[in-house]
């Protein structure tokens, strides 16, 4: 799957997508990829603060839980409230329908520190030889 | 995002110890699958397979036509009558809580070898091979502790003990069309073969390979032991999946074995049994003879009887949005911590969250209502009959792809 080169990643593989000091953020294909079936999603209520690191949310498949870290501090405008019915969603459309919230940027500068999409694509493909070695 | 695997999948793996992991003769052709590896016990192993549809496919190919799994990392201990007729037999009525006597040549039974404080060393199938002829199949993590244990404790028995654990590859073929596949590779009268029996016959050309009708799904299938060659082990994994091409079959992993012995309420060591739990709160008495006279464990049992139990397990399922996993603490109505989930997952037959847990006696009645901590909030459940699946015995087949 491709990774949207407008987009921007983090090493914890969410990616965000910020336009007009508002953004999207979601889990990466490779995030769902190594996660399996998506079966449960939790996420914060519109209003909520992230703070850039800390854990937000949580994406479960049957077998593993993951946490799921802000990219950028913000307040959360909007939850995907389609995800808590149709979790597998995640799997399917990881960069697109399956967005997890939408939050207005508390300082949209941040995303410069985050990687583009070649490097994002490079830094998995090295966790990909890693894991085969 | 971090991932968090649940312990049944023991966390921890890691690329740069995978090199010291041990592999199954199948580990090549698992990567070849594209499987995803996961350190279970100190095992390299496929916890799922992706590329043909991933746990959840693999669950529901063995709950309605059939599945595969490389089960080789599991052990097996052989233990043979020195000189003296008997000799194995007392050693294994020694070592094992069931009772081993009652078993016919051919006839398997599940057991488990005890401390002296009736707690569990493992928990095994023996399998009686021959009068005085058994064999012990035990887990994948445990494999050294049991084989020691065994030699340990059989020093005063006229028996031979030996570690047959790296001769053959096991495959466990299972669902209710198992027996269809195999019946393509075997010479063996499978019908004839109850549950928890077995026989010896030609299995893919190899001739008396050992064909046991057991499993760890809850379903019908059986188990097969193949030796242990690259070769030969490719070899009869790639003719299983031809044979199983027209029903289905799916390779299964370590992720759809755990969800699926969760269903069955079958034990997994290291969290519904260990050695800090015995046999009365594990609700495994069933398997317990106290009739015979003496084996490790029972002067603790028999005391541990008459005392009340401080814990016994039970099935919950979650009634509030939230999936209850391994280790999370369990509360009741009153918010006093009073137990603690031993398996949790969501369940793919029932699409319900549930989990065994070890909770008072007094709290395990049918639809007591307790509460799951899942990260910071309470999520409530309540005690529900167990197994949470039980398979109906099918009188005649279904049709093929009726699903």
């Amino acid at each position: 799957m491709a990774y949207p080169t407008n987009y921007r990643y983090t090493k914890e593989h969410e990616w965000v997508d910020a336009k007009d000091g508002m953004a999207k953020i979601g889990i990466t294909d490779y995030a769902q990829s190594e996660l399996g079936d998506v079966v449960f999603v939790e996420l914060p209520a519109a209003g909520k603060k992230l703070e850039t690191g800390k854990s937000f949310g949580t994406v479960e498949s049957v077998k593993a839980v993951s946490e799921i870290y802000a990219p950028a501090s913000g307040e959360v405008v909007e939850a995907n409230g389609e995800l808590q019915n149709k979790p597998e969603t995640i799997n399917s459309d990881p960069h697109g329908a399956a967005w997890l919230v939408k939050i207005k940027l508390a300082n949209p500068a941040e995303l410069d520190k985050l990687m583009d999409s070649a490097a994002y694509e490079a830094y998995i493909a090295a966790k990909g030889k890693e894991a085969s070695a | 995002m971090e991932s968090v695997t649940t312990p049944t999948t023991n966390s921890g793996a890691t690329a740069e110890r995978s090199a010291e992991l041990r592999k199954t003769s199948l580990n090549a052709l698992h990567r070849k699958l594209g499987a995803r590896m996961v350190n279970f016990g100190g095992w390299d192993m496929p916890v799922e397979y992706p590329a043909t549809g991933g746990l959840l496919a693999e669950h529901k190919a063995v709950r309605n036509s059939v599945g595969v799994f490389d089960v080789s990392h599991m052990g097996d201990i052989r233990i043979r009558t020195g000189r003296t007729p008997g000799g194995a037999l007392a050693a294994v009525q020694h070592l094992s809580m069931n009772d081993a006597s009652k078993l016919a040549v051919g006839q398997a039974q599940y057991s488990a070898l005890l401390y002296p404080a009736g707690t569990f060393v493992d928990d095994v199938i023996v399998h009686r091979l021959g009068e005085d002829d058994f064999l012990f199949v035990i887990n994948a993590g445990t494999r050294e502790k049991d084989i020691s244990w065994v030699r340990e404790n059989t020093k005063e028995f006229d028996c031979v003990v030996e570690d047959l654990s790296d001769a053959y590859t096991q495959l466990a073929i299972q669902g209710p069309r198992a027996v269809d596949v195999l019946r393509k590779l075997t010479d063996a009268n499978l019908d004839a073969i109850k549950n928890y029996w077995f026989t010896h016959g030609t299995v893919c050309g190899l001739p008396e390979r050992l064909i046991a009708r057991t499993g760890y799904t809850g379903e019908d299938g059986f188990e097969i032991y193949a030796p242990s060659d690259v070769v030969t082990s490719e070899k009869v994994w790639n003719a299983v999946m031809d044979a199983g091409k027209e029903f289905g079959i799916a390779p299964c992993g370590l992720g759809a074995r755990n969800t699926l012995r969760l269903e069955a309420k079958m034990a997994l060591y290291g969290h519904e049994i260990s050695e800090k739990i015995n046999v009365w709160e594990a609700g495994l008495e069933r398997y317990c003879k106290m009739e015979k006279r003496d084996f490790i464990g029972r002067a603790a049992l028999a005391k541990a009887a008459a005392a009340r139990p401080e814990r016994t397990l039970v099935g919950l399922e979650m009634l509030e949005r939230g999936i209850a996993r391994d280790e999370y603490k369990v509360f009741d109505a009153a918010g006093e911590e009073v137990g603690v989930v031993t398996s949790g997952s969501p369940s793919p037959t029932l699409g319900k969250n549930i989990a065994l847990a070890y909770a008072p006696p007094a709290l395990a009645a049918l639809n007591t209502v307790l509460f799951v901590e899942v990260r910071t909030q309470r999520v409530k459940a309540q005690v529900v009959a167990t197994p949470f699946y039980k398979r109906v015995k099918k009188s005649a087949p279904q049709a093929a792809g009726s699903n």
